[in-house]
């Protein structure tokens, strides 16, 4: 009973901010309605029992990546009042394209209820869930073991994207007098320096 | 109790309202970008749920796998938007022919 009604609780909750996301005027409503869809989404994951995923889901999208769209809407200047012009136009052919693809959708689900389809079992191995051992367990012996290369393939697309974006935004500063590490490597005694014989008495050329 | 039918039914209309949120904010980008990671918040319990229910775990390390990519696309797409905003002074892009493509 406790499980169907935070079903419903966290199910409505997500649908319904996933709803003021699209919906809001003010963008930075939308990211922080975003934050709760991703919160309930969590709570729905915890419900059964994907653990892991539920608490990535909350350090990695409402820690990095919603904080990261605030920062990016807060710090443009940008007339968001000029950017729902074509809103009400494009309502619609919106509403119908969703309402199509919501009866699609539908009508997959229950042709999956009705029996029709069989879905395998999966194969007995290492990916197999055991009660005994807890989420996160099960999830870093299969993650580090048989797809490892997987885990570091991705290390390696956050490394492309940390350095994408550095390079893309990055701006040269013309005002500052950077170091210029090659040309101080280049530099030899011989061309900064001389020995010269100095006689007494006639000052020095500098 | 809770079947597989009450997730993927949440998922599915979660998918549907990010399509519907990138057809109604055609010129925010920014929303956009957000209804994107609806979409992809969606496939992340549709894994998660088939994951749980099927009693195979490849499904959530695959949703692992998921929001990396949702992470390193975000902070891309973010880039691309700060430097537009820096070329053009707006983000309208239902009429971005900078490329002519």
């Amino acid at each position: 009973m406790i499980q169907l009604v935070s079903f419903y609780i966290f199910a409505s909750i997500v649908i319904a901010s996933a709803a003021m996301v699209i919906f809001a005027r003010n963008p930075v409503h939308s990211v922080l309605w975003l934050i709760v869809a991703f919160f309930n989404a969590a709570g729905l994951m915890i419900l059964i029992g994907a653990e892991f995923i539920a608490m990535l889901l909350v350090i990695v999208y409402v820690g990095a990546v919603a904080v990261l769209f605030l920062f990016v809407v807060m710090m443009l200047d940008i007339d968001f009042a000029e950017l729902r012009a074509g809103f009400v136009k494009n309502v619609p052919l919106g509403l119908l394209l969703a309402v199509v693809l919501a009866a699609e959708l539908v009508l997959g689900i229950g042709a999956y209820q009705a029996g029709a389809v069989t879905l395998g079992t999966p194969e007995a191995g290492a990916a197999t869930v055991s009660a005994a051992v807890p989420n996160i367990e099960a999830i870093g012996g299969l993650l580090y073991s048989k797809y490892v290369f997987m885990f570091e393939t991705a290390g390696l697309i956050l490394l492309v994207a940390m350095v994408g974006a550095i390079v893309l935004t990055h701006r040269k500063s013309h005002g500052t007098r950077g170091q210029s590490i090659s040309s101080q490597v280049q530099r030899r005694p011989e061309e900064a320096t001389r020995n010269v014989n100095q006689p007494v008495g006639q000052g020095i050329e500098l | 109790m809770i079947g597989i039918e009450h997730y993927l039914v949440v998922s599915s209309i979660l998918f549907v309202m990010g399509v519907l949120g990138i057809f109604l904010n055609r010129k925010n980008v920014i929303i956009i970008l957000m209804a994107i990671e609806l979409i992809l918040l969606a496939v992340n319990i549709n894994l998660v749920a088939f994951s749980v229910f099927l009693g195979d775990l490849t499904g959530q390390i695959f949703a692992m796998f998921v929001l990396t990519v949702a992470a390193g696309e975000a902070a891309i797409g973010l880039a691309i938007l700060v430097i537009y905003f820096r070329g053009r002074g707006t983000i309208a892009v239902d009429d971005v022919n900078r490329m002519k493509g």
